[in-house]
This record gives C-alpha cells, structure tokens and sequence, in this order.
C-alpha cells in the first residue's frame, strides 16, 4: 500500500513536470497557432543552463533562478530570430523548421557542453526525506518539485485568467486580427508568450536535471509525450492540458511499477517479464488511441476550435 | 527544342543514368562505399516516394513513416531469427504486416486533422518504436543481427551487392510509375481534391474517407517494402530504424525535393544524403585556413549547419528543388 501512494506521489510529479511542458505547447499552439517541436530543445536547454549556472554560482537556487531567466531569454530570440518568419505559414512548414532547430540545438549542446552527460548535484537541505506515513519516506526534492509546478499552475491560471497580460494572451488566442485592430502590440505578445512557455519549458528541464542525468536529446522523448497529453487534453486548452498531464504522469509510473506484477496473475512470470517493459511504455500511447476512437477532439476540447 | 527538354527533365534524366551506372563504376574503381551509400539512398527514396503520396498528394502530414520501415524490417529480422530465411515467406508476410498496420493507424488516425493528425501519426510510431526497445528476445535497444539476406530461388540472390542494388533501384522505379499512376487516374483525383477542399469533395458525393485510407494504406506497404530492402541491406534491424527523427529526415526528402511532384522525393532523396556525407568534408576544407587543425572537429559538428538549412528550405524554396528547377524554365 505504501508502495502504491508512493509511486502514485511519482507520477503526481512526472505529470505535473509533463504540464509544465505541455502548458507552454498548448498555449504556443492556441495563440500562433504554431506546432513547436523545438519546444523539447528549450527544455534540455534549461536543464543544460541550470547545469552550468549551479556549478557556477556553487548554490542551486541562485544557479537554477538564474537558468530560467537565461532560457527566457533564448526562447525570445528564438522566436525573434527563427520562428517569427513561420506564423501563417502551413503546420508542415512548422514540423519542419523546428524540426531543423531541434538538430540545431542538439549539436549546439554538443558543440558548448560536450557529448557526455552533466550531472546536477542537490543541496543538502534538499537532498533528504520527509517522513509522509509511519514507514514511508519520500525525497524532499520530489516534494519540492511537486509544490512548485503546483504553484505554478496556479499562476499561470491567474496570469492567464485574472491579468491585463492574460486578457491580451486570450484575445490573441479567440481573434487576432481583432486584437491588433484595437491596438494590441500583436508582434510583442507573440514574443512574450513565446518566451513564457520557453520559461515552462526550461523550469521542467531543471528541476528534472538533479533526477536525471542532462543530456542531448533529453528533451524528444518528453516533448512527445507532451504533445500526447495536448492531444488527449484537447489542443489549446490548459486545463485540459493539466488534467490529462497528471493523468498521463500517473498512468506512465504506475504502469511501469505495476503493470509486471499484474501480468503474472493472468500469464506465466517469464511470459509477464517479457511483455511487461514493452506494453508498459506503449500504455500512454494505448490509452491515447483509445480517447481518439471516443472523443477525436480530446476530452477537454476549447470551443469554437 | 520540345517540351520535355526542360531543365528539371534533364536533371531527372541524369540522375537516373547516374543512378544506373553507379555499380558500373564502383566495380571499376573498386569503390564499395558508394555502392553501400547508394543502395541507401535508393531504398530511402523509395521510402520518401511513399510518403509523397500521402503527404504531398494526400496532405496527410505523416510524422510516423519510419515506422513502417522498422515493421518491415523487424517482420524480415524476425522470421530470419526463428528460423525462416525464405523471402518467399519473408516478403508477403513484412509487406502484409505493413498494410495491416497502416490499415489500423490510418483508420483511427484519419478521423483528425491537422496538428491532431500530425502528432497521432507520430505517436502511433513512438509507440511501434518502444514495443521494439522492450522486445527482449529481438535485441531489444541494441538491434537485430541479420545472418542472411532472404533467401530467393536461383536466379535471384540478394547477397550478390550488384543484383541487390539493380534490385532495389527496379522497385523505386516501379514506386515511382506506381505513385505517377495513381495520382494521375480518377483515384488520385479524388485524393488530391480531398487535399484541396475535403468537404467539397464529400459534397459532391466521394466517401473520402475511404479513399485516404486506401491511399495511406498503399502508402504504408510501399514503405514497408522499402524496410524490407533496408533491413536485408544493412543485415540488421534496430529501433532506430523508426525512430522519430527518421520520420522527420523522411519528410525533408520529400519538401527539400519537392512536395507533389513525381521525382522529387528522388531528388531529395538523394541531396539530403548525399549533403549528409559531404557537408562535413565542405566544413573541414573551409574551416581548414581559419582555424586549421581544429576544423577535424568542427567538421563532426555539420548538423549545426544541416538544421537552420532546413528552416531555409522552407521559408524560401517552398517547391524544394523541383520548384527550382521548373521556375528555371519560366525565366
């Protein structure tokens, strides 16, 4: 029982990581109407940063504070330099052109911080754990990343939701022609917005960087599944986003931890062991084919779309 | 002069005698790796020829193409692992597995449209890509060694290079004619008028559902035929036959050389990789007079170059190289 809440609180937090992730997609696709693979590259790039900037500083919130701007900052540019040019354009042209950045920034991670993995030391004060449950500890670290990406949900919803800069993101989102006739800097939202989800993007690589080895390519396998949880979320929408990120998160741990154990109740152990690894890891893909057949436009479709 | 001495024509036309002869030349100079590289390029045009009927004819944007390369391939490696080294048995089942499993993910996937279609295409193939990672008993992440090419009767034996390259370059000519002749019958009409207007074309009365799945099926299995020859050219099948950024190079083929277009994804085909062997050696001789001994090492760094090229392609030759070449003509 333990075990199940334990790995229950692993995938709260890997879907919380995926919404990070996912929020920034979503939120890309809903208002340029873009499809952004090198959004996986600003990931692994804000792992990367925060990497550099932790051995730098020598502390690991400075260092990771520090990161996130920094990959603000890239995402900006990026969007100035190479992706202002693809608005309007067809998706093909998108997959396409960020797909060239996602090279691009692969070999420009190489090229800077060489082909072997950086490792992200933790501080003491969060390399420990907290007793949840007479009999079960879990890391802080896990715990803070669960309260931050908590927290930021919260306020994006209320950037989104409750702000002057909100309103201007979702009258861009439901009419952009609108918005720019009554005034609104269309080109500088764009770029804003851009470089908030860069922002997302680079916080989940972080935060994943002390669990994870930094490495190239860290981001593909993440961003795919980010887009999975768009698409069963309904492309566009954060709070679908949200729900089918957790969702996700949860379905993805529990079904590696578990999945083992329930085959060998209806197969033989050596059956089971070799099933197991290979269904587990196609599960969320399973259960994305599935929200297709029942609901093509997601499960939490944005009106109007 | 008449019409068919056009610049894109003579391009074509040189292109397939090059093609033809490269045997003929690697024999004399003794130059194997051309031949290892071509035969490469053959069997991936072939793959990109597939992905232009649906993507460029079809405007099915597919971002899970590989993976019919990797079914291909791994229902060969497979039966050759257990045992089973007759291409006549090899053969129908892999292209069979192929159309069955494009029949499955396009009548699911062909519901949606756009950035749904794009992504669901793709995350069909992650999830053929992790069934192969886990799959144990067939190398899982490392691959599959092949021990045989598949075994044909006497005339036909594909470990001889020469004939397994005359081989392959037959198919992609047959793809080529095959693609041609749909698209221009009233089959391909339709497809093409499902791209251009979908609703219109229900309008006037064509289940165009039907006919796209039809068209992607046939897509599918051609790709995984081009698996077939792949995996009995490198004599290994791996996951990383479909791998996500082999689906992505598939479409580059296809845009670089010209999306809708009958030898396009040949051309592409062929200048992506030949791009990918040459650009670091142009790297190295340029790099060499400025920063000399270390230009060894900018040279491995050549995708640095290859990815903005890409953005380039498609913000400024949206016809890719076939636009080029016909817009040469107009001048």
């Amino acid at each position: 029982m333990l075990l199940v809440l334990e790995q229950c609180l692993n995938g709260l937090q890997f879907g919380l990581l995926l919404f990070l992730l996912a929020a920034g997609l979503t939120l890309i696709f809903g208002i340029m109407d873009m499809v952004n693979l090198a959004h996986g590259s600003l990931y692994m790039i804000g792992a990367y940063l925060a990497a550099t900037f932790v051995a730098w500083t020598g502390d690991f919130l400075i260092g990771a504070v520090i990161a996130l701007g920094a990959t603000l900052l890239v995402g900006m540019l990026l969007e100035v330099v190479a992706i202002r040019p693809l608005y309007g354009r067809d998706h093909l042209d998108h997959v396409l052109g960020t797909f060239g950045l996602v090279l691009f920034f692969n070999e420009l991670a190489r090229l800077v911080w060489g082909p072997a993995g950086l490792r992200v030391p933790l501080p003491d004060w969060l390399n420990t754990a907290v007793p949840l449950l007479p009999g079960l500890a879990y890391p802080t670290y896990r715990i803070a990343i669960i309260v931050t990406a908590l927290a930021v949900a919260l306020l994006l919803y209320i950037l989104v939701m409750r702000t002057r800069l909100g309103m201007l993101i979702r009258a861009g989102a439901s009419n952009r022609e609108m918005a720019g006739a009554l005034g609104v800097n269309i080109k500088l939202l764009y770029t804003v917005v851009f470089g908030l989800g860069a922002a997302l993007a680079g916080l989940a690589g972080l935060m994943q960087a002390p669990i994870l080895t930094v490495q190239i390519g860290m981001g593909e396998n993440v961003l795919i599944l980010a887009f999975v949880v768009i698409i069963i979320g309904g492309i566009g929408s954060i709070r679908g986003a949200f729900l089918a990120a957790i969702m996700v998160g949860l379905i993805d741990t529990i079904g590696r931890a578990f999945l083992p154990d329930l085959l060998k109740l209806v197969m033989t152990s050596r059956g089971a062991a070799t099933v197991a690894p290979a269904l587990s890891s196609m599960m969320i893909y399973l259960v994305m084919a599935v929200v297709l057949v029942v609901r093509p436009q997601g499960l939490f479709p944005v009106a109007g779309k | 002069m008449s019409a068919w001495f056009t610049p894109r024509n003579v391009v074509v036309a040189v292109l397939l005698a090059f093609l033809a002869l490269v045997p003929v030349y690697s024999a004399l100079t003794g130059n194997a790796f051309l031949m290892t590289l071509f035969t490469r390029i053959v069997i991936l045009a072939m793959a990109a020829t597939s992905l232009n009927l649906i993507l460029g004819y079809g405007g099915m944007v597919s971002f899970g193409h590989a993976v019919y390369l990797g079914i291909g391939g791994y229902a060969i490696g497979i039966l050759a692992h257990e045992g089973i080294g007759s291409g006549f048995v090899q053969w129908p089942i892999a292209i069979g597995a192929s159309a069955l499993f494009a029949l499955g993910v396009g009548a699911l996937s062909l519901r949606t449209r756009g950035l749904y279609f794009i992504m669901i295409t793709l995350a069909f193939a992650q999830l053929v890509y992790y069934f192969g990672v886990g799959l144990d008993r067939y190398g899982a992440d490392d691959g599959l060694q092949l021990y045989r090419r598949s075994q044909f009767a006497d005339p036909i034996n594909l470990s001889n290079r020469t004939q397994f390259y005359y081989g392959c370059f037959v198919l992609l000519v047959a793809s080529i004619y095959l693609t041609w002749r749909i698209v221009n019958s009233r089959f391909g009409l339709v497809i093409q008028g499902a791209r251009s207007n979908d609703r219109r074309m229900q309008a006037i009365g064509f289940p165009t559902y039907r006919y796209r799945l039809i068209c992607f099926v046939i897509a599918g299995t051609m790709c995984g035929l081009a698996g077939v020859l792949l995996a009995n050219h490198t004599e290994f099948v791996s996951p990383a036959m479909m791998h996500w950024t082999r689906s992505g190079d598939l479409i580059v083929m296809v845009v670089l050389g010209g999306m809708a277009s009958t030898f396009g994804p040949l051309i592409g085909a062929v200048t992506l990789l030949v791009l990918e062997e040459v650009l670091p050696v142009l790297i190295k001789l340029v790099a060499t007079p400025i920063v000399g001994s270390a230009a060894t090492r900018a040279a491995e760094y050549w995708q640095i170059v290859m990815g903005p090229l890409f953005l380039l392609v498609v913000l400024f030759a949206r016809g890719g190289i076939n636009g080029l070449l016909v817009s040469l003509r107009r001048d």
